[in-house]
């Protein structure tokens, strides 16, 4: 711990990402309350109009306050970043764990299992799903999840054939505990470093991925405002209203360079070995 | 290899049978298009009224034939669809890894050597803009600038219009100034990550004994990096070259669908807006076909330039 907040003491870059990350969330809370405008109010006198006084980020061709609409995109890339990132998490930490504690057979089939979804690519596998279920805020986390847990279970698999070995561990299987006390109390704590920041750059990557399903129109529906939604009338409008390309790209870009500056600056700071080469 | 084949099967068909209730209810009542004899058609191909097991085994034989059934949108054979695509992609992914490879290798191997240089720090920023960065923004943001603004490059399709009535020559330039933006786009990811992957696995090398021993017998530093390092370092990534193979290939759904590309990712990208089921299931199984390919050309790699690995069973 100690070495974590001495890393970031050194790295004022990493201390300003986790200061974004921070004013993000608190954002996303209290999103009707800083937002100026409400997000699906249509203003036909206001169309497209260029950033200004009134309008900071400019309307978008219904007339709507693009900063209000960015200002609740937050709280649905976040709270899918979060949730999609949390269900990734629970599936590959259990398959990881089985997978390295027991070894031998179960372990070359949970790995095997691991292979094969990572021959899809993620986008492909994702879209195919969502065509045939109701594409929803919440699908929309439990698809991402589904399809973002194999990096977790190597993980997970790598620290278990490791963790497994120690005495600590041969000791208490040699006083009988239970095999799966061994699991969450004995070895999953000492492994759950590596999947803390597994978990950080996770978001990130969940983020990534809800706002290019939400731009190609497979995420999260209009009105509802999303960061990657607001982008396809970005896309729409390309040759005349650049503000609603520029500013939800760069909140996206903004939050996961934020998340993954973090997620470096944890993962130095555990690893003891990278500690020194870097 | 032949396991992880059938797990692809076995995964693409649970997909297909994901749909709540009658598969054939719920897709042709989401495409209206799909006709009463498409409804029929679709009931043949899945063989509903069977067994699970059977409709697996049966759907495995079709997919042996590659007969993937016909497309609702326009009737035509599914593989038919899909195969006039794949050249397209195919080779926008393979000028996108010789460009990955030829920036990211140098990029990564020289800031390690000069590690912590301004060229080292430089590029680590860069490395980490181009790991977060949303490529359709990228592309949206390279397509107001050089398309709209500039004008210097065309922002959609593949060719001109006018292309009948040029030269070779003509037509050669014509249609690299149409991929400009799309491959910068499909290559970014793939640059930041490669060469910061063989950032560090040329420090590690760089640390080795025998890196040492070869300074310290008085060798040129140039044979140092070149030959001693640069070998080791280029194992691992050639194994995370083959690892990034979905990662480039799913990349096309995204350039192609906004760069108007007629590949396999705008195909895939309008039969799902289409609810285009059996051209989305046909294409799933094939790419992670051809991503296994993929992956398995780069152990091929591997072997040939890992003196330790020999192919073909000779012995040194």
């Amino acid at each position: 711990m100690n070495y974590v907040i001495e890393n970031f003491r050194r790295n004022p870059l990493s201390l300003m990402a986790l200061f974004i990350i921070i004013l993000l969330g608190v954002t996303a809370i209290f999103a009707p309350v800083i937002a100026p405008y409400s997000p699906t109010e249509i203003d036909v006198d206001n169309v497209l109009a260029p950033p200004g006084l009134r309008h900071p980020f400019g309307t978008d061709e219904l007339g709507r306050d693009v900063l209000s609409r960015m200002i609740y995109g937050a709280r649905v890339s976040l709270s899918v970043g979060f949730v999609a990132v949390g269900i990734a998490i629970m599936i590959g930490t259990l398959i990881g764990a089985v997978a390295g504690y027991y070894g031998g057979r179960i372990d070359s089939i949970l790995m095997r299992f691991v292979d094969i979804m990572l021959t899809f690519p993620t986008i492909f596998l994702i879209l195919a799903v969502v065509i045939i279920i109701e594409q929803n805020i919440w699908t929309i986390m439990v698809v991402i999840g589904l399809t973002g847990w194999m990096d977790v279970a190597r993980l997970v698999r790598a620290e278990f054939l490791s963790i497994k070995e120690r005495e600590f561990v041969q000791a208490a299987k040699a006083v009988g505990v239970d095999n799966l006390r061994i699991i969450f109390r004995h070895i999953l704590p000492n492994a759950l470093a590596p999947v803390f920041v597994a978990a950080v750059f996770g978001i990130a990557g969940a983020i990534l991925t809800e706002s290019a399903l939400s731009f190609l129109g497979f995420g999260i529906r209009p009105p509802e405002p999303s960061w990657g939604n607001i982008l396809t009338s970005g896309k729409d409008n390309i040759e005349v209203a650049w503000w609603l390309s520029l500013f939800p790209g760069l909140a996206i870009f903004i939050t996961t360079l934020s998340y993954n500056l973090v997620g470096e600056t944890l993962r130095d700071s555990l690893d003891p070995r990278l500690r020194q080469s870097r | 290899m032949i396991p992880i084949l059938l797990g692809i099967t076995v995964i693409t068909f649970t997909v297909i049978h994901l749909a709540p209730g009658d598969p054939v209810e719920t897709q042709t009542e989401l495409n209206i298009k799909a006709s009463a004899q498409a409804r029929e058609n679709l009931k043949k191909l899945y063989g509903l009224d069977q067994p699970l097991h059977v409709q697996y085994i049966n759907w495995l034989k079709r997919f042996l034939r590659f007969d993937f059934g016909e497309s609702f949108v326009d009737q035509r054979r599914v593989i038919d669809k899909i195969k006039e695509r794949i050249p397209i992609t195919l080779s926008i992914n393979l000028i996108s890894m010789m460009i990955i490879f030829i920036f990211a290798i140098p990029i990564g191997v020289f800031s390690a050597w000069r590690r912590n240089s301004l060229f080292d720090r430089i590029t680590t920023v860069f490395v980490f803009a181009g790991f977060s960065m949303p490529h359709f923004w990228l592309a949206l943001l390279l397509m107001i600038l050089f398309g709209v603004e500039l004008g210097w490059f065309p922002i959609s399709g593949l060719q001109s219009i006018e292309i009948e009535d040029m030269s070779f020559f003509e037509r050669l330039i014509d249609i690299a100034r149409h991929l400009v933006l799309p491959v910068a786009v499909a290559t970014t990811g793939g640059i930041a990550g490669l060469s910061r992957y063989s950032r560090s696995s040329m420090l590690e090398v760089l640390r080795q004994d025998y890196i040492r021993t070869a300074r310290a017998k008085g060798l040129p530093e140039k044979t140092v990096i070149f030959r001693h390092g640069l070998r080791n370092a280029l194992l691992p990534v050639v194994t995370i070259l083959g690892l990034s193979v979905p990662g480039l290939i799913g990349g096309s759904v995204i350039f192609e669908t906004i760069f108007a590309i007629p590949g396999m990712g705008q195909l895939y990208y309008s039969s799902a807006m289409a609810r285009d089921y059996p051209v989305v299931m046909g294409m799933l199984v094939i790419i992670a076909v051809l991503t296994l390919l993929g992956n398995l050309i780069a152990d091929i790699t591997y072997a040939l330039i890992d003196p330790r690995i020999k192919v073909g069973g000779e012995r040194g």
